[in-house]
């Protein structure tokens, strides 16, 4: 039965009941106090990261003096952004409660298909095609995954484990058969550019610009829908607020990155991402189903919801991100080699979707995590590096930072679980 | 009340493999009424309203609706119909919030794609104001955060905001306390007098002389009265419920009938 907006329902009271709700979160304080009130019920949200990324930052800023330099910020964001991009997908298949281990070797398979049809003269196709021909390789895979596990029933987990295998193997096969050394370079400008290239200083100023209007204008415009219908609205005072402490934070950023090299060009593409699947993700009905499944699987079926496909269309986002991390990756280093895709990739991109606050239960977590925890993996192993740490003790802190993040989410759904009543 | 019922199950059977789990059933609902489905576990109350809700088909006999005879395809054609099943665990996902549990699997779209946050939330509050549903602060918050009685408050008001004629709450008060209790006991009253036809199944006679203008008792998967409240008492319906009088016990030798269909429609209820 789909939805009839003009369909009376039986509870609607003629000329319609004052709604008495909206007078709480009209004011700032009101707000506030909601807040409040849902952290100390276990729904931090997004508050324990943003904490910690500013300890860690803080942390290393005194221990490294060099830490806090334009161009270490640059390096930095550029680390981070294939991790980020990949994570994305990690937070969807998360998100419905499953995992998906095959993530760092699927991107390999797409970063190593688009490289060899690069080749020039063999066969030297553009591009535009040969990304797309690569992405359409790694969203299959995801495809093939998600028909296992819905079909035959199998948990996701073995079902990734095997694709971690086959897609390790399928590299090596490539990479090997077309060269001898096991490295391939890639030699187009416009993929090389990918994690290479800058935006001008005037183009990073525009883009910050134009961040900060749109996110007021969308604010404003869903608080003034909202009151139009006598709903509780954000307060104006606070999308002043946060507009504000956005521009703050975009123009602090665009400014010291043109101290450097200017805005890259990879951050550009992170963005739109992360701006398209946090829309899916939170205003549309296949990112509200996507939080049905991972919530109660039997409600969803229940609802009329088909679990199966949610959960394949899932599987899909995952590889087709891991596919864009993938290319993202092999850009910033212009080659793919037999290693493409191994080394602690695969838990660097999963730490990173679980450190931003995605719920390892399912149900839980935002798209902004994977950018969030990818900030606090890139800053950690980067300070480290500054710092000069032997590889043990990095592995040995980024674990326990990983176990920490673990920690919160499995305290604040027992305090959920504890306010839930029943 | 009207003369025809809404809805009626005549002579309604089910087998699970060689389980007997209703036999020959009358089963009969009219608007503005609240009718009561009691019985011992085992004795056929969630078999034949997972019929009526078309989970699967009964084996045979017919089921009337408007008068008219129906065959209800699966949970989907049931609720097109207007009938509305409130199952004991409730169904709601604990992560999302009001509004969205209770359009979830219907939501209503700008475009086709965008949800229409403003519209549902405004919709639901109505649906919960006009059902008297006073205790719930926000319907932002998620469920995780909700008592049972407001559990219970909002899986009721998902199920009547759909036009729905016939709403069957299984088993409604069985996690709560004495308070909660009266709260949804109130509520189910209100639905009556909204001119829905409601079912109410559950073990707790006390919940059925509160609320059920009729009494309807199965034992063995058989029915073995139907009565007014206000023409009976308790001890009645307790009798009809453990040594109700059975018609008949079929495929199956009088003396083994006690046993076998208690087993076996303990494991359906399951």
């Amino acid at each position: 039965m789909s939805a009839d907006p003009t369909a009376a329902p039986v509870g609607r009271v003629p000329g319609g009941a004052p709604v008495d709700e909206r007078h709480e979160s009209e004011t700032i304080s009101g707000y506030v106090r909601l807040w409040w009130q849902g952290v100390r019920a276990g729904d931090l949200g997004t508050l324990p990261i943003i904490i910690g990324l500013a300890l860690i930052v803080l942390t290393f800023g005194l221990l490294e003096e060099n830490f806090f330099t334009e161009r270490n910020f640059t390096n930095l964001l550029l680390q981070m952004a294939a991790v980020a991009t990949m994570a994305i997908g990690v937070v969807f298949v998360l998100l419905i409660g499953e995992i998906d281990l095959s993530v760092a070797f699927v991107s390999a398979v797409g970063a190593v298909v688009m490289t060899l049809l690069l080749r020039p003269d063999d066969p030297g196709w553009p591009w535009w095609a040969a990304i797309a021909v690569a992405l359409l390789c790694t969203t299959t895979i995801g495809l093939l995954h998600a028909l296992v596990i819905t079909k035959a029933g199998v948990p996701s987990f073995v079902v990734t484990l095997a694709g971690f295998l086959i897609w390790s193997g399928v590299v090596l096969i490539l990479t090997t058969q077309y060269s001898t050394a096991g490295t391939i370079r890639i030699q187009d400008a416009t993929v090389v550019g990918i994690a290479n290239d800058f935006l001008s200083e005037l183009w990073g100023w525009i883009l910050a610009v134009a961040v900060v209007v749109a996110y007021a204008a969308l604010q404003l415009r869903t608080a003034i829908a909202r009151r139009a219908r006598s709903l509780a609205g954000k307060p104006t005072s606070l999308i002043v607020l946060q507009t504000v402490g956005l521009a703050a934070v975009t123009f602090a950023a665009v400014w010291y990155l043109n101290q450097d090299r200017g805005v890259p060009k990879v951050i550009l593409i992170l963005g739109i991402l992360l701006v398209f699947w946090s829309f899916v993700a939170s205003r549309t009905r296949f990112g509200r189903h996507v939080y049905a499944v991972g919530g109660s699987a039997e409600a969803a079926r229940r609802a009329g919801i088909n679990v199966d496909r949610v959960r394949i269309q899932v599987f899909m986002i995952s590889g087709f991100m891991a596919g864009v991390g993938g290319i993202m990756l092999a850009s910033r280093l212009r080659s793919v080699a037999t290693n493409t895709g191994s080394g602690n990739l695969l838990l660097l991109v999963i730490a990173a979707a679980v450190i931003g606050g995605t719920s390892l239960f399912g149900g839980t977590g935002r798209v902004i995590a994977a950018l969030l925890g990818a900030l606090v993996i890139a800053s950690i192993q980067n300070g480290m590096d500054l710092m000069g740490l032997a590889s043990g003790t990095k592995f040995v802190i980024t674990g326990l930072v990983l176990l920490g993040a673990v920690l919160v989410d499995a305290v604040s759904k027992r305090r959920r679980a504890a306010r839930g009543g029943v | 009340m009207a003369d025809t019922p809404l809805l009626e199950c005549r002579k309604v059977s089910k087998a699970f493999g060689a389980v007997q789990a209703l036999y020959r059933v009358d089963f009969e609902m009219r608007t503005g009424e609240v009718m009561a489905l009691v019985g011992d576990n085992g004795a056929g109350k969630s078999t034949l309203i997972k019929g009526i809700a078309g989970i699967y088909p009964f084996d045979e006999g017919e089921v009337l609706f408007d008068g008219k005879r129906v065959v209800i395809h699966g949970p989907r054609d049931a609720a097109r119909r207007g009938i509305e099943v409130v199952y004991q665990d409730l169904a709601l996902a604990d992560n999302l919030d009001v509004v969205a549990n209770m359009f979830l699997g219907r939501e209503r779209t700008l475009g086709s794609v965008v949800l229409d946050e403003s519209s549902m939330e405004r919709t639901a509050r109505e649906t919960l104001d006009g059902l008297s549903v006073t205790t719930l602060k926000s319907v932002r918050q998620t469920v995780a955060g909700l008592s049972g009685g407001q559990r219970q408050s909002v899986a009721v008001a998902k199920a009547v905001m759909w036009n729905s004629r016939v709403v069957i709450l299984d088993e409604p008060t069985a996690a709560l306390g004495v308070a909660q209790t009266r709260q949804v006991l109130n509520l189910v009253r209100r639905l009556a007098e909204r001119d829905l036809a409601v079912v109410i199944v559950t073990h707790n006679l006390h919940d059925v002389f509160e609320v059920a203008d009729r009494i309807t008792v199965l034992r063995l998967g058989q029915r073995v009265a139907l009565f007014e409240r206000e023409k009976t008492t308790q001890q009645e319906v307790v009798h009809a419920i453990t040594a109700g009088t059975l018609d008949q016990v079929p495929g199956m030798d009088p003396s083994a009938a006690a046993e076998a269909p208690v087993e076996a429609g303990a494991e359906v209820e399951a």
